[in-house]
């Protein structure tokens, strides 16, 4: 369930946007290769940031666990002879490896589904300007921004054994960051659910600044920001302190 | 001993529900761990299998602390708890493929197993779809995928009909005779696990009130005289004056316990000569389902 939504999200988004842009083409085909590329990747990194990202961690985190929640199958992995560690660690990159994939099928589909636009209507000039390695890195930091956010997802999900509390407090958690990173809250960087909204409104900023320098401006992207540390350190923190509850916690 | 427990206690919260348990378990031995719903049983093998940890007293399994041990140790048990943990979306056999990767055992062992609780013909229908029987058997092929050296089992006939217990009961003395294996299985009905069970440990409230063989738990049971009579009140009062002790007495049958055959031949004359007619006059057990109720109550 966990493994299909993280295919079928990007695929759909993708695949909505690239309908949108086919049928308005008439009005994009003034504009020039890269504005045309940032609209394309911007409409959906624009909610990415916000909203997309954190709720689909809250989900994946939720799906990876619930397998083992309804089943009833808790009980069974533990008395196996297989290390704590093992059974958790591998729950745990499982989900990992999700969110990974999700974001890397964006890039992929958006990569795609531009090249594709700009084969059917060539007046739109998509194959004007290469977008891959700035999108990659796009990607790359919303992954390393959403670390903690994962952290805190997966134990929740691991120690809560409905839906709704996992995802409630995810939902509030995840509008309160947006709340904060869009008022510009000095401290927001100290909150996980903030991340992935600051990594964009980072990359939004860096483009103000590089607008209007020539023809073909570069376009930098800082990885390692001040968010990014404090949400790898929230994810190595949490992942650990969650072993340590799930050694001690009984199963009933 | 494959099974030690000394002064187990477990609490959840303010209740006790696990009382000083002092379980022995032998080797070869099929083990019914039995008590009325609720008694603590389920508690006690979560216990014995690490699910729960230990607040007071020790547990060890194959001479080995449970807690310092616990991968070596799980490796040689097989488990099923409560209903079987059975991932409803995919089919048995995969049920058993998945579980056949995580513990490193052949492919091969799959088909066995499938072919030992009779679900080769439905080896590939969802779990979902199974009948409660089936599940159980699955549950049961799950927990001897590895082979284990020992067995423990909550409850697993729960939902069998009454093939399906005598076949489980059937392959689970198979496996003590002739793989010496130790089994140990709890159950709520006496009767069930009488016919199999080596040993027996009874339990209520947490506290076990008897532990021994089933040889011992019969000689519990004291035999007693069963008379068949015509009219068992008049008789009984007359034997009463002639200084019998009686333990029961219904519509049909007279009950005294038993001493001796000549106490029993002279309680047989005494009757006849008073003009009781006696239908019928047998030496009997007890029935080990009353006993068992009898154990259970008094605590």
């Amino acid at each position: 369930m966990g493994f299909w939504s993280s295919v079928l999200l990007p695929l759909v988004l993708c695949l909505l946007l690239f309908i949108g842009f086919f049928n308005h083409s008439d009005k994009l085909s003034h504009s020039p290769g890269m504005v045309l590329w940032l609209q394309f990747a911007g409409a959906i990194l624009g909610i990415m940031g916000s909203l997309i990202l954190p709720m689909l961690i809250v989900f994946i985190a939720y799906s990876v666990n619930s397998i083992e929640h309804k089943a009833d199958t808790w009980k069974t992995l533990f008395s196996l002879p297989i290390s704590k560690l093992s059974v958790y660690a591998a729950k745990y990159f499982y989900a990992f490896f999700l969110v990974l994939l999700c974001l890397l099928l964006f890039v992929l589909f958006t990569l795609g589904f531009g090249n594709l636009l700009g084969v059917l209507k060539p007046e739109l000039k998509f194959s004007e300007y290469n977008v891959a390695s700035l999108l990659t890195q796009v990607y790359f930091k919303l992954f390393l921004s959403s670390l903690g956010i994962l952290s805190i997802q997966f134990l929740l999900s691991l120690l809560f054994r409905d839906f709704l509390k996992p995802m409630g407090i995810g939902f509030v958690c995840t509008i309160t960051g947006v709340i904060l990173a869009g008022n510009g809250w000095t401290y927001a960087y100290l909150f996980p659910y903030s991340h992935p909204m600051l990594a964009i409104k980072a990359m939004e900023e860096g483009l103000k600044n590089t607008r209007g320098q020539g023809a073909t401006p570069q376009i930098t992207i800082d990885l390692f920001t001040q968010e990014i540390w404090v949400s790898l350190a929230v994810a190595v923190v949490i992942f650990i302190a969650g072993y340590f509850i799930v050694l001690k916690k009984s199963v009933k | 001993m494959v099974i030690d427990t000394e002064g187990l206690t477990f609490n959840f919260g303010k209740q006790t529900v696990v009382k000083s348990l002092s379980l022995k378990v032998p080797e070869g031995s099929i083990y019914g761990f039995l008590g009325p719903n609720g008694a603590g049983k389920t508690t006690t093998i979560k216990l014995l299998l690490n699910l729960l940890k230990t607040q007071e007293g020790s547990i060890h399994i194959f001479e080995q602390e449970l807690q310092s041990n616990r991968i070596n140790i799980l490796s040689q048990i097989g488990s099923l708890i409560e209903q079987p943990a059975i991932y409803l979306h995919l089919s048995g056999k995969e049920n058993l493929l998945n579980r056949a990767l995580l513990l490193q055992v052949p492919e091969k062992r799959v088909n066995e197993m499938l072919d030992l609780v009779h679900l080769t013909s439905a080896a590939h229908k969802k779990a979902g779809q199974y009948s409660l029987g089936m599940k159980q058997r699955l549950g049961i092929a799950l927990a001897l995928l590895s082979d284990p050296k020992l067995l423990i089992l909550d409850e697993p006939t729960n939902g069998l009909d009454p093939n399906g217990i005598i076949e489980v009961r059937e392959l689970l003395i198979r496996l003590v005779n002739q793989h010496q294996k130790t089994v140990f299985i709890s159950s709520h009905l006496l009767a069930e696990v009488e016919r199999m069970a080596t040993h027996v440990g009874i339990i209520n409230f947490g506290e076990l009130l008897f532990q021994g063989s089933i040889n011992d738990l019969q000689a519990l049971n004291q035999p007693q005289v069963q008379i068949e009579t015509e009219n068992t009140v008049d008789a009984a009062n007359f034997l009463k004056r002639n200084n019998f002790t009686i333990t029961e007495v219904d519509d049909h049958h007279i009950y005294i316990p038993f001493t001796s055959k000549q106490n029993m031949g002279e309680i047989n004359t005494l009757l006849n000569q008073n003009g009781y007619a006696i239908y019928s006059i047998n030496k009997q057990q007890k029935d080990l389902e009353k006993l068992f109720l009898a154990i259970t109550h008094t605590a």
